[in-house]
């Protein structure tokens, strides 16, 4: 390990231009001749267009154009594609109702975009989208995707969707499922909805589109967790632009979460504009904008049922969820609610047996799509609700029945009957040691400590697993993915022996400019200064999928070894005829190729120099230069997992619960900078609490969108959150050579059943078996209250 | 926002005068309600009339039993201020706690009273304390001046100039704030005054109201436990995604006696 390789805690290079204001955000950049886009939205949740004048719009001052969706569809712009082909039971297709940048006669969610007006100013955009005239016809509308199945309910897509079901699926062995309940010993059983949530980036979503007339060239600047799947989605599907005339540039990006994947209607309304109006077309949103535009995430309704014997050994999962798509089918939406929620529903157990049905539904609200974690939070959250109630119903220990059924750590691989093979791991030493750090045992001492307070105390724990780096590309497309899902890099040698790497994942906060370079670093010997990480550019890098499902380490961290070791085995070349013997006998080691039993040796920065100044130089076998490429694809899934224990106190006065204390330990493969691990970690835990106890999207009955600023929606703030004890026990994932598995999501998805397990416990006198997210002030004393008033009677 | 014509005025008399003859002006103390307003889109004032420029509204003193708040002052010189704290110590502690320090720089006592924001914490100390409003034009009592939400006894163009508290006995506010806004969802400003006690309850519905039943109960008793018997009917609240009635109702019980027992 050198001073900034592999397991140091070395700081963020990056945070240099962060801190100092010094990072270029899509809204930083300007162009020459930039025009100002305003998008005009729906104030309704579902109506039909009966028209729209934009005459008086047209004609007011600094207006340069506007457009409709019928300038759109004039033009032959296709509609927004959805990336993952899911199949109903009966083998046939999901529906996809045509998604159009701009709406052409009907609008159906609050936000939906209608127009854009663009002008020389933003004022005089915004002015002017004030004079566009529209007559609606309202329709009835429907939020709840229990409420959009039943019969009669509101049309969302009329015969494109009949009865608004995007898909009816299923996974695993129904008969073997029956089998197994019928002769169970107990059967325990939760309703449950996982709370719609709204992303809330620091940095709103921004689009800038331009074009160069003479080279027909077009630039979309754009706040993408991923921009070579832009330029894919919207040159090839939506604005028919060729790749080679499309640069597609995501700058820095100040936080994604799950909801900077996708391909939006503005970027290709921006990009579309400019070639029209051969001028550039810049839109960034308003707060109020990303809260009716930004993809949501959850939204879902559940049953579930766990089949066990007289020993509290799972025998098989029964799981029937509703899905909400909200009013489109977002970019990813349809494989969330399938292959990364189903797929996780063993979780760390060895449950022989497992049926899932999903039925995917549309709604007038907002897409929904992934959101940290994206399916496996709400795996998580129904089995480890699940597991606490089986292990009530049993009258078992929480933590007895958990270990019963962990899958033993000689196990693996191991097979589950939701499809995944899990390659590493150990529950046992996560459990444990959490446990410990936690002090469990001690908990019931706190709690009648905090009675004496009069506050009533309680510990909620979940054993969690979770799937990252999605993959391999070819197994993902025979289950309907439309898209590879391996990762591109260059590794770039300069003649001084520094280093950049191009990498097709994107940075909007996990720091891969300092740990990808002390991947470098621990190769090649060389300190991350020595090390430039590009990223973000489609004109720079040669391919990429980008960052999302915490991949950017196990898939585009590997791809960058893998292109090491091309330059490495190139480099040992010219050491070798440097040095005048055998490549074999060449051995390079803390930056110095030596030849093996000997002093003789020649340092990186000689050969890199060599390479480039080739005078002493096998031209005949080897080619000049040192630069190298790499494209990697995964061969499995990692398996991140671990244990989160949470304490709460609730006042009971006022219902107001406090995480009092948490503690994650989490495996996550070989930790390369374990600072930046825990503050992934923390991160995640912080939206994690936020879902289990303040944050929730609120539509009323008629569509209109309740939370629509921070006014009403509960954002986490520091004084929400308690200090987080993070650590880590690390098995190696097995089949990607840096042995890494992911931590950006593991937050997210371990803690808010450990929340919600502990504000269960806390009031497990009050008759509480469940509580749905997020238990508020105002859910939790009603529970108190209606308790006592039951107890008086 | 939309265009509108900026005036800077030096003085409450500048101000007045410079509000004169306009349709539809707005004067601006900190602007933390107006300036959110504003870019929404939300109001369209012909003119804005700044008061930051007018030093005979700035300034806190202490004298006579009083303590006297010019409407100019932030809520961060309220709640750093000398005098304040020793002479009203709840009211000091009000003002530390009103939004995030930003709020508190920018935010002023004549801005907050003269908004009457139904969910704002300076209100239940005005109404608690039974302070008086000074205008350009005359004083106005505290039981006089909230009229309904967003809504007072000022008169198009009259300007708040100063806002004196008498100084209890014994005083304490306690909040409750809403999750999201951090607003008060229930706040309870209580004082023990020569007079009697006083509870101003915010937050519960249209604007401050004074909880006439608990001053009773606590001129007979000033104790927490004086409150058990006083029912709060859930009509007394309005509801919305955060609290019902019924929960604001019992809030302003658990806030009142909270506050009883901070007071001492």
């Amino acid at each position: 390990m050198g001073a900034d390789g592999i397991g140091v805690a070395v700081r963020r290079k990056e945070d240099v231009r962060f801190l100092t204001g010094r990072g270029t955000y899509t809204d930083d950049i300007a162009r020459p001749g930039q025009t100002y886009a305003h998008i005009l939205r729906s104030g309704q949740a579902h109506a039909r267009i009966r028209s729209i004048d934009v005459s008086k719009a047209k004609a007011a001052p600094g207006v340069v154009a506007v457009f409709t969706g019928a300038d759109m569809a004039a033009d032959g712009v296709g509609g927004l594609p959805c990336g993952w082909l899911v199949k109903n039971k009966d083998g046939s297709p999901m529906k996809e109702p045509a998604h159009p940048p701009l709406v052409v006669d009907r609008v159906r969610h609050v936000g939906d975009q209608i127009a854009v007006v663009i002008a020389e100013t933003r004022a005089q955009a915004k002015d002017a989208a004030e004079l566009v005239e529209i007559d609606f016809e309202p329709l009835p509308a429907v939020v709840d995707s229990k409420d959009a199945l039943k019969t009669g309910a509101p049309q969302v897509h009329g015969d494109a969707a009949p009865g608004n079901l995007c898909y009816d699926w299923e996974l695993g062995d129904k008969a073997a499922v029956d089998a197994a309940f019928a002769k169970a010993h107990k059967v325990a059983k939760i309703d449950l909805f996982n709370n719609r949530l709204i992303p809330n980036a620091m940095e709103p979503r921004a689009a800038t589109g331009d074009f160069d007339p003479a080279s027909g060239d077009y630039t979309l600047y754009t706040t993408s967790q991923n921009p070579h799947v832009i330029r894919l989605l919207m040159g090839a599907f939506v604005l028919h632009i060729p790749e080679s005339k499309l640069r597609v540039y995501a700058p820095d990006v100040g936080g994604g979460f799950g909801s900077k994947i996708y391909h939006y209607a503005e970027e290709a309304i921006v990009t579309w504009a400019a070639g029209k109006l051969k001028r550039p077309v810049r839109w960034t949103a308003d707060r109020s904008e990303s809260f009716m535009s930004d993809a949501h995430g959850r939204d879902h309704h559940s049953h579930a049922e766990l089949a066990l014997d007289k020993d509290g050994k799972f025998l098989a999962l029964r799981v029937d969820t509703t899905a909400n798509m909200g009013a489109y089918l977002s970019t990813f939406a349809s494989c969330i609610p399938t292959y990364l929620y189903a797929t996780l529903l063993a979780g760390v157990y060895t449950t022989p047996a497992i049926y899932v049905e999903v039925k995917a539904v549309f709604t007038n609200t907002v897409p929904v799509d992934a959101y940290r974690g994206a399916g496996r939070p709400e795996a998580t959250f129904l089995l480890e609700r699940l597991v606490d109630v089986a292990a009530r119903e049993m009258g078992m220990d929480r933590v007895e029945i958990r270990r019963r059924n962990f899958i033993p750590t000689n196990a693996f691989p191991y097979q589950t009957p939701v499809a995944l093979q899990y390659d590493s791991g150990d529950y046992f030493s996560t459990l444990e040691q959490a446990q410990k750090a936690a002090d469990w045992a001690g908990f019931e001492a706190r709690r009648a400590e905090a009675r004496k307070r009069g506050k009533l105390r309680g510990i909620g724990i979940s054993t969690y697993l979770e799937a990252c780096g999605i993959a391999p590309s070819n197994i993902a497309g025979a289950l309907g993915a439309r898209a590879g899902l391996y990762e591109a890099a260059t590794v770039r040698v300069h003649p001084t022996g520094t280093v950049t790497i191009l990498t097709g994942s994107h940075s909007h906060g996990q720091g891969h400019e300092t740990t990808f370079a002390q991947v470098v670093s621990e190769t090649l010997g060389i300190g991350i200064d020595q090390v430039e990480i590009v990223h973000g550019d489609t004109n720079k890098i040669p391919f990429g999928m980008g960052t999302y499902g915490s991949r950017s380490l196990a898939v585009g961290g590997t791809a960058i070894v893998k292109a090491l070791d091309k330059v490495v085995s190139k480099a040992k070349k010219i050491a070798a005829h440097l040095l005048e013997a055998s490549v074999n006998d060449i051995e390079f080691k803390d930056g110095k190729f030596t030849v093996v039993g000997t002093d003789k040796s020649k340092t990186f920065g000689e050969i890199a120099l060599t390479a480039y100044v080739p005078h002493n130089y096998p031209l005949e076998e080897l080619e000049p230069g040192l630069e190298e490429n790499a494209f990697y694809d995964p061969k499995n899934f990692t398996f991140p997992g671990g244990c989160h224990i949470a304490e709460v106190e609730i006042d009971p006065d006022t219902g107001v619960t406090k995480v009092v204390k948490f503690t994650a330990v989490d495996d996550v493969g070989r930790v390369i900078n374990p600072m930046i691990v825990e503050g992934q970690v923390q991160g995640g835990v912080a939206q994690g609490i936020g879902q289990a106890l303040l944050e929730n999207c609120v539509y009323d009955k008629d569509g209109q969108l309740i939370t629509g600023s921070y006014m009403d929606y509960v954002m986490p703030r520091a004084d929400d959150l308690p200090s987080i004890g993070v650590a880590t026990h690390t098995t190696l994932c097995t089949h990607n050579p840096l042995g890494v598995k992911g931590c950006g999501e593991v937050g997210a998805i371990g803690s808010p059943p450990a929340v919600i397990n502990a504000v269960v416990d806390a009031l497990k006198d009050h008759g509480v078996t469940h509580m749905d997210m997020p238990a508020s002030p105002q859910k939790v004393w009603s529970v108190i209250n209606g308790a006592h008033r039951k107890a008086a009677e | 926002m939309y265009d509108f014509a900026y005036h800077k005025a030096s003085s409450a008399a500048d101000a007045a005068s410079k509000a004169k003859g306009k349709s539809d002006a707005k004067f601006m103390a900190g602007g933390q309600t107006l300036i959110p307003t504003l870019k929404q889109r939300l109001a369209k004032p012909s003119d804005v009339i700044d008061l930051g420029g007018a030093s005979d509204l700035k300034g806190i003193s202490a004298a006579g039993g009083a303590v006297t708040i010019g409407a100019m002052a932030t809520h961060a010189a309220v709640a750093g201020s000398a005098d304040a704290k020793k002479a009203i110590p709840a009211l000091a502690a009000l003002a530390e706690g009103i939004g995030d320090p930003q709020v508190r720089n920018r935010g002023t006592i004549g801005g907050s009273v003269a908004n009457n924001d139904p969910a704002a914490d300076y209100p239940a100390a005005v109404l608690g304390l039974g302070a008086t409003v000074h205008t350009d034009q005359r004083q106005i009592a505290a039981d006089a001046f909230f009229v309904s939400v967003f809504e007072t006894a000022l008169k198009p163009g009259e300007v708040i100039t100063k806002v004196s508290f008498p100084v209890p006995q014994k005083a304490a506010y306690m909040k409750f704030p809403s999750p999201a806004s951090r607003y008060a969802m229930i706040g309870v400003f209580v004082a023990k005054t020569a007079q009697g006690a006083r509870v101003a309850v915010t937050g519960a519905g249209n604007g401050v109201i004074r909880m006439k039943s608990m001053e009773a109960a606590l001129d007979k008793n000033w104790s927490p436990a004086a409150l058990d018997g006083v029912k709060v009917p859930a009509g007394t609240c309005n509801g919305d995604i955060h609290g019902t009635p019924e929960y604001r109702a019992h809030l302003i019980t658990v806030m009142a006696k909270r506050a009883v027992a901070a007071a001492g």
